[in-house]
């Protein structure tokens, strides 16, 4: 009977940040639904009660059902058959499992038979599921496309399909085109408006995961001879209706269990999700929001797979006389897998606390007008989150990509054999730095908030909260970090040139993260020092030497150098 | 057809993961040592139950213990996975039974209980691995008992009459009983479903009043008095109309005399080669004395 959630005691350090009764009070309304829904919570205390215990059996089922499951899904895959996705026997368990367990819908109001919960304890729940199994992730963690049906939908398909999703029916986005992949202007997909007013989609998507299920967002072309983002509405396809088959399924290197599909649509009935027009603008950057914090939650729960696989592997196997953890070279290797871990995971979480503060104030705005000071702490809190997601994200997926490689490396000859799960795990992070937006999207979205100085005074707003002695000599360490990351910034600002700021963008996202996780590392471990003191020493010496190598790469970088790293004579068409 | 169902299960000492200081130097389970778990196979009978309850909704389910106070758990794990009603039957007079009287006295709260279709239980606890409690009570009810159930496949209301898959040696066997009924039911069955959120977020302070701090008494009286549902029934033997000479220590002819650690040791041993023609040989024996086939 193992349990992820109870066996890292860093999972519950994360849950129960002081910043979590602001988004409790949000989110529960001064209790509001305590009489109306006997599992309502009656107070703060009772609400983290309730979360604290959900978690304990989303562990439990990920140690003992979607873990166990997790090799023979990757063997046995799902299968196309007749237009339809058979999942993989495993699957249906987990599904099964998960369902009976009630966690679908969690973050839906009561109203619609959902929990209620913030994001903070959901995507605590995604880390659990994706250290079990990163595939059955994908699938499981799709339920928060409702979270944009929540927001944009109108009141009558919100009371037919939210409840539908609390009860445990699938849910996909499906947005990618063969054309049409970073760049979702170039969506293609054909929606028609019938004399009836009633929409039927034609066309197809490519690369949709979990393509068959049963209610999907869908994004396409409403506005006949447009060619851009602006002639792109959002519908909803209910698979009830019929219209849309599985072509495929693809072969990929990873995450087997969950169906990447190929969908063709044939005079789809769907119906239009919110505004014309407003479906990428203002409904798919909503939804990839979301998606994104789902992909960080997946690479955490990656990077705690890959440690936990290198550390038993590293205590058990002996050579030279010895278990290999006892030798430096090892231990290396696997303090800085539990270093990434804890910082990234520390990102993580303060991204999702942003995200709830904004997101419930925005919630609350739909039943009634926001205070002054409400409206200010939402946009505050907003622009928090935008700022970092696609750091926790991207930095997230390329840490779990170089833990699992070191994972990997930790288990020798042994780990490139397929009976361990490291390669698993190692084929399962490589898509987490592409999907959703690669790093390099991922740096384009980030990029602006570092030219702008928002980084730089969060992390200055950070350097002002106290530590406990012993860790002020890091802080001092972090504070040099941060202004060497403040000069690189300048140097880039100053050049004036597009392609060396584009050039220079990713290190220059890399110096922000890198003391944006050194900070919060410092303060975790300032907290609870028997946690992360470790981790803080690690990481925050691997961060500086990070910051060092981009600062010297950058102060000694000027435009005239480009040329020699152009492929082709003129960069841009 | 709405079914009354009642799954009897114990709270046990969790010796599936037994460590050095499992026993005392005296000889007995050194409680505080093994957590406290809900027996696993009262928990395959407690699956049985739920889907029951799903193929013949409006059906109830109640849960039924005989322990300390604490063993109200397992009611409330019962109660997280989608049972109704729980009954924690304690009393200081019912220490120390053993098998005769753990049945009487269970046997005493389902006449209580009154209204039941159907007793499920665990073929047998992993403390004392007897597998008599069951077919004991359903003994002193006088009532059809089929053991080792590993799937209840149908049930026909009209008829009332259930067929139940058991598991025998080397095989299965499906069998025809009439309702009411008790039935054990072995791990081979399937594993119960997990805890449902919701059902956790409602039920996690339900008690039966001995377990509730002095403290917290009056504020727990009156949740409970506002929701009735986080009440588990506790009964003493005197609820249960209890003939004193047959629960507990004094209605257990059982007695332990001694308690020895067993040490298994080969009793002789062979040497062997790596050679195939030893190999084979092994292989044909093992094969013979049905060790393996």
């Amino acid at each position: 009977m193992a349990n992820f959630y109870n066996e890292n005691p860093e999972l519950k350090y994360h849950l129960n940040n002081p910043m979590m009764q602001r988004i409790v009070e949000l989110k529960e309304r001064g209790f509001e639904d305590k009489d109306k829904y006997d599992e309502a919570p009656v107070d703060f205390e009772d609400a983290m009660d309730s979360y604290d215990r959900v978690l304990d059996i989303v562990g439990e089922i990920s140690a003992d059902i979607i873990g166990q499951n997790a090799a023979g899904v990757d063997e046995e895959g799902p299968h196309c058959e007749n237009g339809r996705v058979r999942y993989a026997s495993g699957t249906q368990k987990n599904v099964d499992a998960m369902v009976a367990a009630g966690m679908n819908g969690m973050t839906m109001p009561r109203k619609y038979n959902g929990l209620n919960f913030p994001m903070v304890p959901y995507v605590m729940a995604a880390e659990l599921v994706a250290t079990a199994d990163a595939g059955f992730s994908n699938i499981w963690s799709l339920q928060d496309c409702i979270e944009t049906l929540y927001e944009f939908a109108n009141d009558d398909q919100r009371s037919r399909f939210i409840p539908r999703v609390c009860a445990g029916e699938s849910m996909s986005m499906d947005l990618t085109e063969p054309d049409a992949g970073s760049d979702l202007q170039r969506v293609m997909l054909k929606a028609t408006q019938l004399e009836d007013g009633s929409w039927v989609l034609n066309g197809c998507k490519r690369f949709i995961t979990n393509g068959d299920a049963d209610i999907h967002l869908v994004l396409a072309r409403s506005e006949e001879g447009t060619k851009d983002g602006r002639g792109l509405s959002m519908f909803i396809y209910d698979k009830r209706q019929g219209g849309v088959d599985v072509r495929r399924i693809e072969n990929k290197l990873g995450i087997h269990g969950s169906p990447t599909c190929e969908l063709v649509y044939k005079n789809a009935k769907a119906e239009l999700c919110g505004d014309r027009k407003l479906g990428l603008i203002k409904y798919v950057m909503s939804l990839m929001n979301g998606a994104r914090l789902g992909i960080a939650a997946q690479s955490v729960g990656l990077s705690q797979a890959a440690y936990n696989e290198g550390l038993a592997y590293a205590k058990d196997r002996a050579q030279f006389g010895k278990t290999i953890i006892n030798f430096p070279a090892v231990y290396d290797m696997l303090a800085l897998m539990k270093a990434k871990l804890d910082a990234g995971r520390s990102l993580f979480y303060q991204c999702a606390r942003y995200v709830d503060v904004y997101k419930a104030l925005e919630d609350i705005e739909r039943s009634r007008k926001l205070t002054p000071e409400e409206r200010k702490e939402c946009k505050t809190f907003s622009k928090l989150a935008d700022a970092f997601t696609p750091l926790a994200k991207g930095m997230n997926s390329e840490y779990c990509n170089q833990n699992a490689y070191d994972c990997i490396q930790i288990h020798g000859g042994s780990g490139f054999m397929l009976e361990y799960a490291c390669q698993r795990i190692y084929r399962d992070a490589r898509i987490t730095s592409i999907y959703e937006g690669t790093t390099q999207l991922q740096t384009v979205a980030a990029i602006r908030y570092v030219t702008s100085g928002f980084y730089s005074n969060v992390l200055n707003e950070y350097l002002q909260e106290s530590v406990a002695p012993e860790f002020a000599g890091l802080k001092d360490r972090a504070k040099a970090m941060v202004e060497k990351y403040e000069q690189a910034v300048a140097k880039v600002n100053e050049a004036a040139n597009e392609e060396m700021h584009d050039f220079l963008a990713r290190r220059l996202y890399e110096m922000a993260a890198d003391c944006i996780m050194s900070l919060l590392i410092i303060k975790d471990a300032s907290n609870r020092p028997d946690l992360f003191a470790k981790s803080a020493n690690v990481y925050v010496r691997f961060a500086e030497s990070e910051i060092e190598k981009h600062f010297n790469y950058i102060s000694k970088f000027d435009a005239s150098l480009l040329p020699n790293f152009r492929q082709v004579e003129t960069a841009a068409e | 057809m709405a079914l009354n169902i009642i799954v009897l299960a114990k709270q046990v000492p969790d010796t599936r993961n037994v460590g050095p200081d499992a026993m005392t130097p005296e000889g007995t389970i050194n409680r505080a040592a093994l957590p406290a778990v809900f027996n696993p196979e009262d928990l395959n009978a407690l699956e049985q139950a739920l889907r029951l309850k799903d193929q013949f909704p409006g059906s109830t389910i109640s849960v039924v213990t005989m322990g300390l106070p604490k063993s109200a758990e397992v009611v409330r794990e019962s109660l997280f996975r989608g049972a109704d009603a729980g009954y924690v039957v304690t009393d200081r007079c019912l220490g120390g039974a053993d098998t005769l009287a753990t049945s009487y006295t269970l046997s005493q709260a389902i006449r209580k209980i009154g209204k039941f279709d159907i007793i499920l239980g665990g073929r047998q606890a992993i403390d004392g691995d007897t597998a008599q409690v069951g077919p004991q009570i359903a003994e002193k009810l006088g009532l059809t008992q089929v053991t080792y159930a590993e799937e209840i496949l149908s049930l026909d209301e009209k008829a009332r009459k259930v067929v139940i898959k058991r598991h025998i040696d080397g095989g299965v066997e499906t069998v025809e009983a009439p309702l009411p009924l008790v039935v054990t039911v072995n791990g081979s069955a399937a594993p119960c479903r997990p805890r449902n959120a919701k059902r956790v977020m409602k039920y996690k302070n339900a008690s039966v009043p001995a377990e509730r701090p002095a403290e917290k008494a009056e504020a727990m009286a009156a949740l409970v008095a506002a929701k009735p549902y986080l009440n588990i029934n506790q009964w003493g033997a005197a609820d249960i109309d209890a003939d004193l000479n047959q629960v507990g220590k004094a209605g257990s002819p059982t007695n332990v005399k001694e308690v020895k650690n067993i040490v298994f040791k080969a009793k002789e041993s062979r040497v062997m080669t790596g050679s195939d023609a030893d190999i084979e040989g092994l292989m044909v024996e093992l094969l013979n004395e049905k060790i393996i086939g």
